[in-house]
């Protein structure tokens, strides 16, 4: 027993003789992850883009992140947690902490915050978000040029707006090189059942698909793609490693540029709220390495990104028409931010319905 | 492959994780104890079973580590719910938040990390049967370990002096201890038996069903198979019914979606779960067969008087 | 050398408050091996884990938040469980409980007044007893074991909000994101002080903790749940239905789970989403078990746990110990706080081998 309270005694020293001052000259950076960061996904990526933060600035910065924060009641207390911790700039990177960052930031003026993919801004509240699609157009017309069975399988994780933007762009892009094509469409109800992404994989290979498309982040899929010798492209990370002969290429999240940016704009005094959609033009999307397909292809689809990145070709360039025939996009015009936004149809080609 | 021998195959793989480790539970059960910390055991091991064959570049060390991982976690829920007479069900969950967390340790640096996957044996003439060849004789050794397990349990437990002894104690404590039986020395090695079941069913999981490794990537099967201990009402065979039942409808509802059902995804999803409740819904109406099998002693801790 | 357990004449007072004091040392020794074996400065990351969170009042305040649905659930659930009813699906009823309370403000945002708060808590109630039940039924009716369905309904639940608040549900301004429009004022649970979180669902837990602990120890009802949750047959003998128990066990736990599921959605959440809970009706569990099966016990025991993720968070926060470390160690502090509790009841020895070498530990 004395021991114990010797054990004890020297606990509770350290703890008096560590609670020394932080450094008050540094740059305090939140992350506020809605997954591990070993998904290998979204918050993988978001997490890189924390890395290089780090690596940029060095000792002039100190980030932290909580990963796993459950969008429900927990958000809020997370993100005022991280306020109160000093930091100076807050990212919270999912949909659902959209109204507790604003609730939160409203009780910390001073405090900058960026929240990810949503549309509620405020003084010290920016939004930003990617415009994935724009690789998903890419996506379309490989796809397109290299199935031989005309039937290309796809996997969403659940019907939001984004993933039935990217169904669209994807659809686009395809029928600028054949208008046939069909689309068969599993929706997994998750965005982290790495097992069931490998089964819906295997049920639209079953069902005739020669190429895979992902909207759910694990590498299941593309292995799946791998054994049963079909073709498919990486989501959110480069995944070649996982199908060496068999991914075409992966929209890679690229979050290191704009996160610069913004903990720059926050050292220099110059940060203001904004509202930052970027593609390809503002480093936001990478294409990883168009592999596995012949030259032709390959060009083609360099030549498209440099398209969009230049702005000289939209996804979303009209003529566009919705499943039932109806115009949307006239010849000529491009889609309005408003209606990418909050997508819920589907283009003409696509079969069945946006599920709802 | 033609598509309904493809089928089943995807069936099978969906399946036999939840097999793993429902059969060994069920064992664990039968003995009288509940331990609700499959999804800590299973998901260790994933990650012992992942790390390892990466590591060594052999699958089959790998699954010698998911025993282990799993049998390491089981130990310790006996050494709480046996020796320290700790109370089952929360020791059981409070052992699931362990297992996520530890195996999040081990395994930060195998994320995206491609694994090495476990072979399958070509069992020669019967793997050239129609439809289910492929399905049931071109397998890997962890599916035809599954199907082998669920015959040893039944004859373990029905046909062997050692199931006697295991049933009495799961039936009554008291009079098993008695007759002169050690009670928790037959829970104990049921529930390392359980551990090395769920351990299997982890390994499965990151060496063949998805050559990876990702946080949480149990993904809430460690319930399932618990929940198909009981569909089975404590019969070995009816495992294999109700992991397959599952499996199969989880399958077929994705074909359901890719062939363009018009009916909202989540009702589909929901499809695996209504299935088990309405299917043992009908088996249960017999009730002699429900009292007789269900484990009097479920959950209960044995503490010897003297 | 084993361990040998005796059983004491009866449950030592003495323990049941030393208990938990082991149970913290030896989390505390554990920790600090733990802490400085990843090469954290283990003095600093307990107190950042267990002692910071309890000094400040706004971290109080969401200790308090945080603890109160898994109070409410649990006191549920110690009735269930007294009386062998062993529903583990409180999740599901959480769920439906939200779903069922938030009819008011979503369907009808116009109908705005004093009264939309208790309808909400009422519906909410209604909703989760309701959807409970359906376990309780199919027991009675067909002997469907309770573990199963339970547990399988949850599931369900979670896909039908799920389906709710991408279709039918969602916000009509908000650009077809799977969410809710936010709850108007009238229909948010009124919040305890200004500007806090801490919000009337507080007052709930504390509330039916206590009726639940005056019906267990003054009540015929308590009587029955003692005498058919310990000695099934001697309850048939005096006449009480185990079928009646079920659906009272049920429909009471069901209730309070239901209504601490539009507390949460009502206060901290603010309108309805595809997630709302992080597995509440799950941990919920954990804290009938450490409050010993008694209501009053659950309130420490959800405090202590709702301590464990604060503390957990703040670690990450303050000293960048990953989530997963926290996890493991919330699974480590449970353990000893299991393990400990035994000595109210036995006694351990440790026995060597050689019998002469019996060492009393406690």
């Amino acid at each position: 027993m004395r021991k114990l309270f010797a054990a004890a005694a020297a606990v509770a020293l350290g703890l008096t003789a560590s609670l020394g001052a932080q450094a008050a000259d540094k740059t305090k950076v939140g992350f506020v992850y809605v997954g591990p960061v070993g998904d290998m996904g979204w918050s993988y990526q978001h997490d890189q883009g924390r890395q290089a933060i780090e690596k940029k600035f060095g000792d002039k910065v100190e980030t932290t992140f909580v990963e796993s924060v459950s969008e429900g009641p927990d958000a809020e207390r997370v993100i005022e947690k991280l306020a109160r911790a000093g930091n100076n700039i807050i990212f919270t990177t999912s949909f659902g902490y959209m109204n507790p960052t604003l609730k939160v930031a409203a009780k910390y003026p001073d405090v900058k915050f960026e929240h990810a993919t949503g549309y509620k801004r405020a003084d010290n509240v920016s939004t930003y978000g990617a415009r994935f699609y724009e690789g998903r157009y890419i996506l379309g017309q490989i796809a397109a040029k290299m199935t031989k069975t005309k039937t290309i399988g796809y996997i969403g994780a659940t019907p939001i707006p984004e993933v039935v933007r990217g169904i669209n762009s994807f659809m686009l892009g395809a029928q600028s090189i054949d208008p046939e094509l069909k689309v068969k469409i599993i929706w997994i109800n998750s965005w982290f059942d790495p097992g069931k992404e490998a089964d819906a994989a295997k049920a639209l290979i079953d069902q005739g698909a020669d190429i895979l498309v992902q909207h759910t982040d694990s590498a299941a899929p593309l292995q799946v793609a791998a054994e049963r010798g079909v073709l498919g492209f990486g989501q959110a990370s480069d995944q070649i490693k996982f199908a060496p002969k068999n991914q075409l290429t992966a929209i890679v999240d690229h979050w290191d540029e704009y996160y610069i940016s913004r903990v720059q704009a926050v050292m220099d005094g110059t940060w203001k709220s904004e509202d930052t959609w970027g593609g390809f033009d503002k480093e936001m999307v990478h294409m990883a390495e168009f592999t596995n397909m012949p030259e032709d292809v390959a060009k083609m689809a360099a030549e498209t990104e440099a398209k969009i990145k230049s702005g000289e070709l939209h996804p979303f360039k009209g003529p566009i028409y919705k499943q039932d025939g109806t115009l949307v996009v006239k010849e000529g015009e491009t889609l309005d931010d408003g209606t990418l936004l909050g997508m819920n149809w589907y283009v003409k080609g696509i079969d069945g319905k946006v599920p709802e | 492959m033609d598509f309904a021998d493809a089928l089943l195959v995807s069936i099978v793989t969906a399946s036999t994780p939840l097999l793993l480790a429902a059969i060994g539970e069920l064992v664990v059960e039968r003995s009288g104890v509940l331990n609700l910390g499959v999804e800590g055991m299973m998901i260790m091991g994933a990650v012992c079973a992942f790390a390892t064959s990466l590591t060594t570049g052999n699958p089959y060390l790998g699954i010698l580590a998911g025993i282990l991982g799993g049998a390491a976690m089981s130990l310790l829920f006996a050494f709480l719910t046996l020796g320290l007479v700790a109370n089952q069900y929360a020791t059981g969950l409070a052992l699931s938040l362990l297992g996520l967390g530890f195996s999040g340790m081990i395994g930060e640096n195998y994320v995206g990390t491609p694994g090495v996957k476990l072979p399958t044996l070509d069992i020669p003439v019967l793997s050239d049967l129609p439809v289910v060849g492929d399905a049931l004789f071109n397998q890997d050794i962890l599916f035809y370990i599954a199907i082998l397990l669920v015959f040893f349990v039944s004859w373990l437990l029905f046909k062997s002096r050692w199931g006697l002894i295991l049933r009495a104690v799961g039936e009554n404590h008291n009079s098993a201890h008695a007759l002169g039986y050690n009670v928790n020395r037959v829970r104990l090695y049921s529930v390392l038996f359980g551990g090395v079941c769920s351990g299997l069913s982890g390994a499965y999981l990151s060496l063949v069903y998805t050559n990876l490794w990702i946080e949480n990537m149990t993904a809430g099967r460690g319930w399932i198979a618990l929940a198909l201990v009981v569909f089975a009402s404590w019969l070995p065979w009816r495992t294999i019914a109700g992991a397959y039942l599952f499996g199969a409808v989880l399958i077929l509802q994705f074909h359901a979606q890719g062939a363009g059902w018009e009916v909202p995804s989540q009702l589909l999803s929901a499809l695996p779960y209504l299935a088990t409740i309405v299917a043992l819904v009908f088996i249960s109406r017999n009730r002699t067969v429900a009292r007789v099998n269900t484990p009097s002693c479920l959950g209960q801790s044995f503490v010897p008087d003297r | 050398m084993r361990l040998e357990m005796q059983k004491r004449q009866s449950p030592s007072q003495a323990m049941s408050l030393l208990s938990p004091v082991l149970a913290i040392i030896l989390t505390l020794l554990t920790g600090a091996i733990m802490f400085s074996l990843l090469g954290f400065n283990p003095g600093k990351a307990l107190y950042v884990y267990f002692v910071e969170p309890l000094l400040d009042p706004w971290s109080l305040q969401e200790l308090v938040v945080k603890a109160s649905p898994l109070i409410l659930i649990a006191v549920g659930l110690t009735i269930c469980y007294r009386s062998n009813n062993w529903n583990i699906g409180a999740e599901g009823q959480f769920t439906i409980g939200a779903i069922c309370g938030s009819v008011l403000p979503i369907m009808f945002p116009d109908f705005q007044n004093y009264a939309v708060f208790p309808i909400m808590l009422a519906m909410g109630a209604i909703g989760g007893a309701l959807f409970a039940y359906i376990p309780a039924l199919l027991k009675n009716r067909f002997a469907t074991n309770e573990i199963l369905t339970s547990l399988m309904l949850t599931y369900v639940a979670l896909l039908l909000l799920d389906f709710i608040v991408r279709g039918p549900w969602k916000d009509p301004e908000g650009y077809n994101f799977p969410e809710s429009r936010l709850f108007h004022s009238y229909a948010q649970a009124p919040s305890l002080f200004e500007g806090g979180r801490m919000h009337i669902g507080a007052l709930f837990a504390v509330i039916a903790a206590i009726v639940v602990f005056v019906l267990f120890i003054r009540t015929l009802k308590g009587f029955e749940i003692k005498v058919i949750g310990e000695t099934p047959r001697a309850g048939n003998f005096a006449g009480f239905s185990k079928e009646r128990m079920t659906v009272f066990a049920f429909l009471v736990s069901g209730a309070l789970t239901g209504l601490a599921g539009i507390l949460e959605v009502s206060g901290p959440i603010g309108q309805l989403r595809p997630t709302i809970s992080p597995g509440y009706g799950f941990t919920a569990i954990i804290v009938a078990f450490l409050g010993r099966l008694n209501p009053i016990g659950a309130i420490f025991a959800g405090l202590l746990l709702a301590l464990s993720y604060l503390g957990g968070e703040a670690a990450q926060v303050d000293l960048g110990i990953s989530e997963k470390t926290a996890k493991a160690f919330q699974g480590i502090l449970l353990f000893y706080v299991l393990a400990c509790d035994t000595l109210i009841h036995y006694r351990i020895r440790i026995v060597f081998s050689n019998k002469t070498q019996v060492k009393e530990v406690a």
